[in-house]
């Protein structure tokens, strides 16, 4: 396998040379890919809505459509792991472990027994190591600022390199630090499994449902222009406001969707202990 | 902006690609997977593609190398390739 | 062969390329591992991504954001001075897409572990032709 391999890669690589002899030479302002559409987009983009960074008014603008689709294909991808590792046919008797606190004794119940909550006894991992008053007080001053930041990037996307996908994956960044310094357990309480699983189509929906508003209104679908009758400003600001709107929808299915893959893959499908 | 800059990138992209391949422990491959997409995105940033690189620095080297880790946390660890 | 030299250097950004795709290429065929396999996948994608951002690269262009904020609505702007931003939001999504992928690339394979309890491909042949 390892030499059909190596041949197959040394002629693919072979035939990829030679058609790059015709490949226009390293940033030439006059190549193919810059001349036809982009400099239409680079000198008009800030008269029609009036958003500085070219890279976000083309996303959520000119190409919104695209956009729409890949939010899509991200709820999907979430849902396909949820499918793929939540749902198993044996239902397999659970060992737990317990530990008293004062004495460190650890109690191993097999076949789903519980001790119901108190202050004696605390649920551990199966892998447990002592808890660490340094990383769990330190992540859990971080995390405010890190979603503060990631709600910056999100709303700051018009005039600085950002925008949705970031300001979500940072987002949801903050809740997998929260599961990983602390317990699966902890992030599970402060972000149910059922609030992941609704939100995340909530997000989709609102960026599909931003454009029926632009259809109902009476332009075309995902036309931002038709929203300045409801917000009360001009066409340019409206195009402006409602790539805002389309943003945040965009944020919101981006962070559900990594901490939903998240909490799959590290319980395998379980959710009862994380990494 | 100097072609040293580029040409150091590039030579630590493509060992630590190749590197991630060859070990034998999956949480190395892991860790260096991060390490490769770290470079590629100090290397877009280069390039002026600042928004691509700000995704790549959160998606490839913050939350996929978690992904990984956690993956191989739940099945083995060594491997004999 | 002279005027090769500057022909071979004028166009690197290509052969960085070719290599990382085939690097990665070589390692979702030949490896035998699950997660290497992955690994390499992600390795081509990125290679594709690089090659895409390097094509929208001018000489003595600057990042495309405009360089007078919101206020400047009335100025001109002349696209010699920026960067090409086509290629960077096809990009976006697909950086995006491919972590989705990843995603569901590893909940297949937990679900093989699970089955199997191996991640070796020569050895889950071996168990599946036993059956």
């Amino acid at each position: 396998m390892k030499i059909i391999g190596l041949i197959i890669t040394i002629i693919t690589g072979a035939f990829l040379v030679y058609a790059a002899a015709d490949f226009p030479a390293w940033s030439d302002p006059n190549s193919p890919a810059s001349t036809y559409l982009s400099p239409y987009f680079i000198e008009n983009s800030m008269k029609d809505t009036s958003v500085p960074n070219f890279v976000t008014s083309l996303l959520a603008d000119y190409r919104g459509f695209d956009t729409m689709f890949e939010t899509t294909v991200i709820f999907t991808a979430g849902l396909v792991c949820f499918i793929l590792l939540r749902i198993s046919g044996r239902k397999e008797p659970e060992t737990s472990h317990y530990r008293h606190v004062l004495t460190g004794v650890t109690v191993t119940l097999k076949e789903g027994r519980k001790i119901p909550a108190s202050e004696d006894f605390e649920r551990i991992d199966d892998l447990w190591t002592p808890p660490d008053l340094i990383i769990k007080t330190g992540c859990r001053l971080m995390i405010p600022f890190i979603q503060l930041f990631a709600l910056y990037v999100i709303a700051h996307g018009h005039s600085s390199p950002g925008g949705g996908f970031q300001g979500g994956v940072i987002l949801g960044a903050s809740i997998i630090l929260l599961a990983i310094s602390h317990d699966l357990r902890t992030a599970l309480e402060r972000m149910r499994e059922k609030v992941v699983a609704i939100l995340c189509p909530v997000g989709v929906a609102i960026y599909a449902g931003t454009g029926t508003l632009c259809l109902l209104l009476g332009l075309n679908f995902l036309d931002y222009s038709a929203l300045a009758s409801v917000l009360h400003v001009d066409p340019i600001a409206a195009r402006s406001h409602g790539i805002l709107m389309v943003e945040i929808g965009v944020g919101i299915a981006v962070m559900t969707t990594m901490i939903w893959i998240y909490n799959n893959i590290s319980s395998a499908g379980k959710y009862n202990q994380g990494l | 902006m100097f072609w040293q800059i580029d040409l150091a990138i590039l030579t630590l992209v493509v060992v630590t690609a190749v590197g991630s391949l060859m070990v034998k422990d999956l949480l190395g491959a892991a860790i260096l997977f991060g390490a490769y997409s770290f470079l590629m995105c100090l290397l877009w940033s280069i390039m002026g593609a600042v928004d691509v690189a700000f995704t790549e620095a959160s998606v490839g080297a913050g939350v996929s190398s978690v992904f990984f880790v956690a993956a191989v946390f739940r099945t083995s660890r060594r491997t004999k390739d | 062969m002279a005027e090769l030299i500057p022909t071979i250097i004028a166009k690197y950004n290509y052969w960085i390329y070719i290599t990382l795709m085939m690097i990665g290429l070589y390692a979702m065929i030949a490896k035998n591992n699950l997660v290497k396999k992955i690994v390499g996948m992600n390795i081509f994608q990125t290679a594709i991504i690089l090659f895409y951002v390097s094509i929208g690269v001018k000489k003595g262009a600057t990042i495309p954001i405009s360089a007078g904020g919101h206020g400047a609505v009335h100025e001109a702007v002349h696209a010699a001075d920026y960067l090409n931003p086509l290629p960077h939001v096809l990009m976006l999504t697909a950086i995006v897409v491919g972590v989705a992928t990843l995603g569901v690339a590893l909940a297949l394979a937990l679900r093989i572990y699970s089955r199997y309890n191996t991640l070796e491909e020569d050895e889950i042949l071996a168990q599946i032709r036993k059956k």
